[in-house]
């Protein structure tokens, strides 16, 4: 980045001459073995960050629907004392759910930013860098958490505005990271796998659709898995956003939950998603 | 210019290289070598298969082991070490439309484990190489189609590969977008020793610029060769003093129906997308 003349030199005779290509003679040095995952991982977030900082319009907009679910169904709900909420406010047991759902809402479409990352060759190039599969599926993952994680922050400040006490121990708040970060980078994994399986942004924008409600509503993010029918509670059960609630009330609330079992479904469903999401990658590369 | 590491000279062999979309035989037994150091041509009408054959070098199409090699390593096997060596500008246009021309670089170098603080020098040095410097803080978006290319081989270089795979750099670009183009990638050659493997289906420009082209139609290669040599070739069998053109050649290698096969509609179709987005 130096001022210099526009054509380089045909040979730089110092290192240092500026305006040459000299840096561009010898290959970085590879990274190896562990140090791979977080480079790529770091890598993805960054450029997640660059888009955000360059374009904040989807930031504002993705905080309306939180904020609605907290301040009408929230505040109404309070009122009315209609469903069962484990002793504590209907809002303040609503604000987890909120958070995981609209987390899970922006995760269950990142397949749409990888199609159109194919299509426009963006995708084709990354594959053709050194990084595994894997890496490059976890890394993306990860970058859908970097949005999801701003999208808590939102909707926690939204949820303290309306007077939901929330917890400040640092430990808490950090176990809540996590918990986001793995369900988004869940949510993330399985909506690249569809966009494996179904290869087009159409196809995939009418499954997330069909997908994202049934998946909120057969979980406990709204009301006690006790208060549902039987049926009902079998599919909450294999939902992990229903453990994601349960961690994040746990943890944001101090309400009774399960958290070592929250977290080891979290962790494996994340690997499951990254493996899943791995594999059906190289289809959309052909 | 070359690290003194041992290697083949060859920087590319393909040894019957194949490659079927279903029904359709893509690239059909091609057999070539591409030197280390030279400019090598791939030329062809839409649908010959050139895309199909780059993309089997690049590791993005699966291809069984020993059918391609870059400097001596598998593209089957040995997939890092193939890509750690490829700088690659796909035929579409690649770069990432909603970061700046810098951002765009910096993710490659990143990805190729450029380390922090080589990071913001050899971008910039990358930038530079391709006129970019002034306008590298500006959205990729609001680019013109040469300088999205130029962006392309930014990128590609700032890992420094030792092959540069082009595909179809010039296509839809104005003719002085064009020599922009292949200028910048002929200065960047000189100065860096690079070998280069560039589709096209130009011919004037695989004339000019390329040391060494092979004529692919229908997944075959049907002549490789210097273009001098070809032409010379083509000149004396006709015999009748006139000077072909590497058109006429390939005319003459491809036989009669070149007009009527050149391309089914989805190739037509494909090439003009790219060409619209150059716009
Ligand atoms: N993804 C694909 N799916 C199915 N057929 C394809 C695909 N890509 C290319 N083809 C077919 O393979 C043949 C060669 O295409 P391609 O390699 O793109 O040619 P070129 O780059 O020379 O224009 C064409 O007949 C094309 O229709
Ligand atoms: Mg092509």
């Amino acid at each position: 980045m130096s001022a210099a003349p526009a054509t380089p030199p045909p040979a730089s005779a110092d290192s240092t001459g500026a305006g040459g290509l000299d840096l561009l003679l010898v290959p970085p040095r590879a990274r190896t073995g562990w140090r791979v995952l977080p480079a790529r991982v770091a890598a993805m977030c960054v450029v997640e960050l660059q888009k955000l900082r360059h374009d904040r319009t989807e930031l504002y907009t993705r905080a309306i629907q939180p904020a609605l679910w907290l301040l009408i169904f929230g505040e109404t709900f309070t009122r009315i004392k209609l469903i069962p909420s484990d002793g504590i406010p209907y809002l303040d047991y609503l604000a987890p759910g909120i958070i995981a759902q609209s987390t899970m809402f922006i995760a269950i479409f990142y397949g749409i930013q990888i199609i159109w990352e194919r299509d426009s060759g963006v995708l084709t190039k990354l594959l053709v860098t050194p990084t595994p599969r894997a890496a490059l599926v976890t890394g993306k993952a990860f970058a859908a958490g970097v949005k999801a994680m701003i999208q808590a922050v939102v909707v926690m400040v939204i949820a303290a505005l309306l007077g939901v006490s929330m917890t400040w121990n640092p430990l808490r708040l950090a176990g809540v990271i996590v918990a986001v970060l793995l369900g988004s980078a869940f949510f993330s994994c399985l909506s690249v796998t569809i966009a494996g399986i179904v290869l087009t942004r159409d196809r995939l924008m009418g499954i997330g659709q069909a997908i994202t409600m049934p998946l909120f509503f057969a979980s406990n993010a709204l009301y006690p898995t006790t208060a549902m029918p039987a049926w009902l509670q079998y599919v909450s059960a294999v939902n992990p956003l229903s453990y994601q609630v349960d961690a994040l009330r746990g943890l944001l609330l101090g309400v009774p939950s399960h958290l070592p079992l929250d977290f080891a479904v979290l962790f494996a469903a994340t690997a499951i998603g990254i493996t899943a999401a791995s594999v059906l990658l190289g289809r959309l590369a052909r | 210019m070359r690290d003194g590491t041992p290697t083949t000279g060859d920087a590319v062999t393909c040894t019957g290289l194949r490659y079927s979309f279903g029904q359709t035989r893509a690239v059909d037994g091609v057999d070539l070598t591409v030197t280390a150091g030279e400019v090598f041509g791939l030329l062809g009408p839409n649908g010959a298969g050139k895309t199909t054959a780059i993309r089997c070098v690049t590791t993005l199409l699966p291809v069984p082991s020993g059918m391609v090699r870059v400097f001596g390593h598998d593209a089957a096997t040995e997939k890092m070490a193939v890509r750690r060596l490829l700088g690659y500008v796909p035929q579409q246009l690649s770069a990432d439309a909603s970061l700046t021309g810098r951002e765009n670089v910096s993710l490659f170098a990143r990805v190729f484990d450029v380390p922090r603080r080589e990071r913001a020098g050899r971008v910039g040095q990358a930038l530079e190489a391709v006129g970019l410097a002034d306008a590298a803080d500006r959205m990729a978006g609001t680019y013109s189609g040469g300088m999205v290319r130029r962006l392309e081989l930014a990128q590609a270089l700032v890992s420094a590969p030792r092959l540069l795979m082009l595909d179809e750099p010039t296509i839809g670009l104005d003719p002085i977008a064009r020599t922009s183009v292949w200028e910048h990638i002929m200065a960047v050659r000189a100065a860096t020793g690079m070998t280069v493997l560039v589709t096209t289906h130009y011919m004037d420009e695989a004339e000019q610029y390329c040391d060494r082209v092979a004529l692919m139609h229908k997944g075959r290669v049907r002549a490789l060769g210097t273009p001098e040599r070809l032409i010379a070739d083509l000149r004396e069998r006709r015999g009748d003093g006139s000077v072909p053109t590497l058109e006429d050649v390939f005319r003459d290698v491809a036989g009669s129906g070149l007009d009527e096969e050149g391309g089914e509609f989805r190739d037509v179709r494909r090439t003009r997308n790219t060409a619209s987005r150059v716009g």
